[in-house]
C-alpha cells in the first residue's frame, strides 16, 4: 500500500549525521511492480537535479529554499513535466551547497528576487527532457528498436508497436552510459500534464502534524544551545563583560566573546537565555548612539535639496515644468520595516578540524558556505549546508549574520551549537526595509494632461553592502526600481537618487525598492488625477497606451472591483498598478474609514505573471503578499532612538491579525510568456491602493506610512 | 531538583527541569516535541499554542510547574495520523505557506471547534485573533475552519 505524501521522519532525523542529506519529502513507492526484472544496479543521475534509482524512485533535487512560496512543489513540476515522471511517486530532496547549484542567470545559489521558477524555467525543463531522451534511447537499445517507436509516460518507457514496457528504474545502468543531450526537445505547452495544474503542495502534510523541520527544530546529537548578547546600538562593542552571574545559571556551560557580542552557551535554550539576560556588560555604544528617527528625517530632507545620481532623464523637465499651466509638488516618506519572520533567526553549526556542517533555514547556501569557510579557514567544499524549511524568509534569511555567529560559537566551544535568537533579538537586529524620503513634482498643460514628472529619492543602498556587483554607474537598482521605470507615457521625466546611510543596517525586504516606490509613485499619480479632475483609473488607462500588460491587469481589476459603482459615505476604492520581478499586478482596495480607523474590507488583485506553473500557489502568494504589505501600510514601523531600535516584540510591532484581514480575490491573467516572479509582486500595489481609497473616502491625502489616526484627520 | 511529572499526549513524563521553565521549552528541548513553535516568548503570537485539558494556552508563558495533573496536548498528539478534521481541512484548503505558525493556528482552531460546532466569521475572528501569521494565510484559515466545522458536524 502506498502511504500518502509525507515528510520522511526517519530521513530527517538522520540528516543530523548524514552529510549532504537534508529535508526529503515525497512518497515511498511500492517496489513490487519491479520485482520481476531489475537488471539495473546503479543510480542514473544525468545532472545535479535528477537521481533515478533501480527501485524506480525518481528523486528531484531542488536547489531553492521553501519559505512558503511552494518551490518544493513548483520546481519539481518543471522537471517531472519533461521527464514524464509519475508525479504520485516522486521524491523531493533539498540540494546541498555547491558549484553545480549556482544558477546560470544569477551566478549565485540563493533564493530571492522572486526568481526560483523564473530563472530555472528552461534549466529545469531541459534537465528533465535530457533525462527523458536518455531513458528512451536506453529502452530502444535494450529492445533493439528505433527510439521513435518508444514513448515516455509515468516513469516507464513504452514500445508503442508491441506495448512492451520498462520502468525508468530498470533502465538506469544503460541510460547512465549514454551521452547527455545538450539541447533536448522541450514539450509544447499544449501537451503539459503538470504545468498549469492546481497540484497539491508536497510539503503541506508535514506542516499540519508538527513533523515539518525548521531550523529551530534540528536535532543534532550533543548540540548545545547559544543565545547572544549584542549591543543594542548598531555598531557598538562590549567595553567590559562580567560573566559571573551568567555562569551561575544552572545548565550554562560557556560564555564566549564573538564579533557581534557575547554568547552564552548552555544545555538548552532556557538556561542559555537566562544566562544571557544575567550577563553584566558595559557597552561602548559608538557613534550611532546619536542617531534617531528625527535626525534621520532631517538628514534625508537636507540631502533631498541636492541633486542626485540621475536614473532617468527624458525630454526637458525644467522647460516643461516652467511652461506648465499648473504644477504639483509633494513629499512622501516611508519608514524602516522589520521582516519579522515568525521563526526567529537561528542556525546550528558544527565546526571541526576537518569540516563544518550547517543546519539552517537559509536563502543563500552559497554565501553560507563562503561565510563559514572564511571564519574557519576551511575550504568552501568542506562546509556542508543542510537546508531546513524556513519559518518565513522575505529576504531576511539571505543575510549571513546568524550563520557567522553560530560558526564562531561552535568553533570557540568545540561542539555543535544551535544558535537561537529571541524575538527581541530578531526585531532589534534586523536588516531593515530602508526608510526613504521623496519629493515629486508634476506639470500639467492647459488641458490637464501630464507633461512632466520629477522624482528625487533619498535613501539607503542595500546592494552597496549586500550585493555590490549589482551597483552600476553609482546607482543601486534595488533602491530605484519601480520609481525610474514607471510605465506611464509622460514626455518629460527625471528621476534621481541620493544615497544616504545612517548606521541602521538595511536589507532586502519582500519586493525591495518596489515596496516603497509603488506607494510613492502610485499615490502621486492619484494626486495628478485629482488635480486634473480625472478619474484615477481613467487617467492611468490613458497613460498606459504603451504598456499593454499594465493596461490589461488594470482594466480587469477595475471591472471585477466594480470601479465607479457608488459606495456609502465613509467608504472608498483606490487603485494601483505596479510591475516588479517580471510580473504586473493591479489591486483595487475598498476601505471604510470610521472613528479615525481604516478597515480594508476587500481587495481585488489581478496578476499577469506569464506562464503559470501552479495556479493555487500564485493565488496564495498574492493573498499573502497583500497581508504582508498591509502590516506595513496600516500597523507597524521601526523607529530609532539613541541609535537603537525602539520596537522589540509584537506589542509594539503588531502584525495584521485575522480580524483585520480583508477578503482578497485573485484573478490570474492567462499568458504564454515565460513565467514572471510570484513571491513579491503582490506586495507593492497594496499600500497605494489603500492610501488612494482613503482619499476617495475622505478627501485626505496620505503621504507617509504607516497610516495612523493622525494621518486620517488630514 | 526533583523531577516533575507531566502528562503529554497521553504519556507520562518525568522531566528534570526547574519548575519555572516555560512548558514550551520542556516540550521542545526536553521531550523533543518540536511541532510546538517559539515565536515571541510573551504570548503575543500564538505559535506555541497547546491544549491544557482541552483549553488553548500559550505554552511560552506557562511554567511547567503550574500545570499539575492537567493533560497537555500538542500538535503531535492532536491525532495519530493527521485525521483531525482541522488538519484535513488545512490540507484541503492548502492553508500553510511557510507553515511555521500553523501548529498554533491548528491547535487554536481545534479548541474553537470543540466548543463551537459551527462558528461564524466573528467567532473565528475572536478565537483566532491571537494567532499571528506573517505569510498572511488568514483567508484560508477562515475557509478551512468552516470546512472542518461542516465535516465534523456532518460526518458523525
Amino acid at each position: 500500500m502506498r502511504a500518502g505524501p509525507r515528510l520522511s521522519r526517519r530521513t530527517f532525523l538522520t540528516a543530523g549525521v548524514a552529510a549532504g542529506a537534508g529535508l526529503a519529502i515525497g512518497f515511498c513507492p511500492g517496489g513490487d511492480t519491479l520485482a520481476a526484472a531489475a537488471p539495473s544496479t546503479e543510480p542514473f543521475a544525468p545532472n545535479p537535479w535528477i537521481r533515478i534509482t533501480p527501485d524506480n524512485v525518481v528523486t528531484i533535487i531542488v536547489d531553492k529554499s521553501d519559505m512558503g512560496q511552494g518551490v518544493l512543489t513548483s520546481m519539481p513540476m518543471l522537471i517531472a513535466e519533461e521527464l514524464e515522471a509519475d508525479w504520485s511517486a516522486i521524491r523531493v530532496e533539498q540540494a546541498p551547497a555547491g558549484p553545480e547549484y549556482v544558477n546560470p542567470v544569477t551566478k549565485r545559489q540563493v533564493t530571492g528576487g522572486s526568481r526560483s521558477v523564473r530563472n530555472s524555467w528552461e534549466l529545469f525543463r531541459k534537465a528533465g527532457a535530457a533525462a527523458r531522451e536518455m531513458l528512451v534511447e536506453a529502452a530502444a537499445g535494450e529492445w533493439g528498436v528505433p527510439p521513435e517507436e518508444c514513448r515516455a509516460e509515468n516513469s516507464t518507457i513504452v514500445h508503442l508497436p508491441t506495448g512492451r514496457r520498462l520502468t525508468y528504474g530498470q533502465l538506469t545502468d544503460r541510460a547512465a552510459r549514454l551521452p547527455v543531450p545538450q539541447n533536448p526537445p522541450l514539450k509544447s505547452p499544449k501537451d503539459f500534464k503538470l504545468i498549469g495544474k492546481r497540484l497539491a503542495r508536497l510539503e503541506t502534510p508535514p506542516k499540519v502534524d508538527g513533523s515539518a523541520v525548521y531550523g529551530l527544530d534540528v536535532k543534532t546529537p550533543g548540540a548545545l544551545v547559544a543565545v547572544v548578547a549584542r549591543c543594542p546600538v548598531f555598531g557598538g562593542t562590549p567595553r567590559t563583560v562580567d560573566p559571573t552571574r551568567a555562569k551561575a545559571v544552572s545548565g550554562v556551560r560557556h560564555v564566549v566573546a564573538i564579533d557581534s557580542g557575547v554568547a552564552v552557551v548552555a544545555d538548552a535554550f532556557w538556561p542559555a537565555k537566562l544566562g544571557r539576560d544575567a550577563l553584566d556588560i558595559v557597552w561602548d555604544e559608538g557613534p550611532t548612539a546619536a542617531v534617531s528617527s528625527e535626525s534621520i528625517a532631517r538628514a534625508f530632507e537636507a540631502a533631498g535639496a541636492q541633486p542626485g545620481v540621475v536614473a532617468r532623464d527624458e525630454g526637458d523637465v525644467l522647460a516643461a515644468l516652467g511652461g506648465a499651466a499648473r504644477t504639483l509638488e509633494a513629499v512622501y516618506t516611508v519608514p524602516y520595516e522589520a521582516h519579522a519572520t515568525m521563526e526567529p533567526m537561528n542556525c546550528t553549526a558544527w565546526v571541526r578540524a576537518d569540516g563544518c556542517d550547517l543546519w539552517v533555514g537559509t536563502q543563500a547556501q552559497g554565501f553560507n558556505q563562503q561565510t563559514a569557510a572564511k571564519l574557519t579557514g576551511l575550504a568552501p567544499e568542506s562546509v556542508k549546508v543542510h537546508t531546513t524549511l524556513l519559518g518565513g524568509g522575505f529576504g531576511r534569511r539571505f543575510e549571513q549574520d546568524f550563520v557567522a555567529e553560530a560558526v564562531q560559537i561552535s568553533k570557540a566551544v568545540g561542539a555543535p551549537v544551535k544558535l537561537v535568537w529571541t524575538r527581541e533579538d530578531d526585531m532589534q537586529h534586523d536588516f531593515y526595509r530602508p526608510t526613504t524620503w521623496n519629493r515629486l513634482t508634476a506639470g500639467l498643460d492647459p488641458s490637464g494632461a501630464l507633461v512632466a514628472w520629477t522624482h528625487r529619492l533619498v535613501g539607503h543602498s542595500i546592494a552597496a553592502r549586500a550585493l555590490p556587483a549589482i551597483v552600476k554607474n553609482g546607482l543601486d537598482p534595488s533602491s530605484i526600481e519601480g520609481a525610474y521605470n514607471i510605465p506611464y507615457t509622460i514626455p518629460n521625466v527625471r528621476v534621481d537618487w541620493v544615497q544616504k546611510e545612517t548606521g541602521v543596517p538595511v536589507g532586502f525586504w519582500r519586493s525591495v525598492g518596489s515596496s516603497q516606490n509603488a506607494f510613492v509613485t502610485e499615490c502621486f499619480l492619484d494626486e495628478v488625477a485629482a488635480a486634473s479632475g480625472r478619474d484615477p483609473y481613467e487617467l492611468r488607462r490613458t497613460l498606459l497606451t504603451k504598456a499593454p500588460r499594465h493596461a490589461a491587469v488594470l482594466e480587469l481589476a477595475a471591472t471585477r472591483a466594480g470601479w465607479g459603482a457608488p459606495l456609502p459615505r465613509g467608504r472608498g476604492r483606490g487603485i494601483a498598478v505596479h510591475e516588479s520581478f517580471g510580473s504586473v499586478v493591479a489591486e483595487v482596495a475598498e476601505v471604510a474609514v470610521e472613528d479615525g480607523r481604516v478597515r480594508v474590507d476587500r481587495v481585488v488583485c489581478v496578476v499577469e505573471c506569464g506562464t503559470v506553473v501552479n495556479p493555487d500557489t500564485v493565488e496564495a502568494q498574492m493573498e499573502g503578499a497583500i497581508v504582508y504589505g498591509l502590516t506595513a501600510t496600516l500597523k507597524s514601523e521601526i523607529t530609532i532612538a539613541g541609535g537603537r531600535v525602539v520596537q522589540s516584540n509584537f506589542h509594539d510591532f503588531p502584525l495584521l491579525r485575522i480580524d483585520e484581514a480583508p477578503r482578497v480575490e485573485v484573478y490570474v491573467l492567462p499568458s504564454a510568456e515565460p513565467p514572471g516572479g510570484v513571491g513579491e509582486p503582490g506586495t507593492p500595489p497594496i499600500a497605494p491602493a489603500v492610501a488612494n481609497a482613503i482619499f476617495a473616502a475622505t478627501g485626505t491625502r496620505i503621504r507617509k506610512l504607516p497610516i495612523g489616526p493622525a494621518d486620517l484627520r488630514g | 531538583m526533583a523531577a516533575l511529572q507531566i502528562r503529554v499526549n497521553r504519556a507520562e513524563h518525568a522531566v528534570d527541569v526547574s519548575s519555572d521553565t516555560p512548558l514550551l521549552w520542556v516540550l521542545r528541548d526536553t521531550l523533543g516535541l518540536t511541532g510546538t513553535k517559539y515565536g515571541c516568548g510573551v504570548a503575543l503570537c500564538g505559535a506555541c499554542t497547546v491544549h491544557l485539558d482541552g483549553e488553548p494556552v500559550r505554552s511560552c508563558v506557562t511554567p511547567v510547574g503550574a500545570i499539575g495533573a492537567k493533560h497537555v496536548t500538542t500538535i503531535e498528539g492532536l491525532s495519530p495520523d493527521s485525521s483531525h478534521p482541522v488538519q484535513k481541512a488545512w490540507v484541503a484548503e492548502e492553508v500553510a505557506q511557510c507553515g511555521y505558525c500553523q501548529s498554533g493556528q491548528i491547535m487554536s482552531a481545534a479548541a474553537l471547534l470543540a466548543k463551537t460546532g459551527a462558528p461564524s466569521d466573528a467567532d473565528i475572528d475572536a478565537a483566532m485573533a491571537g494567532n499571528l501569521c506573517r505569510c498572511g494565510t488568514y483567508q484560508r484559515i477562515r475557509r478551512a475552519i468552516h470546512r472542518a466545522a461542516a465535516r465534523a458536524g456532518g460526518g458523525r
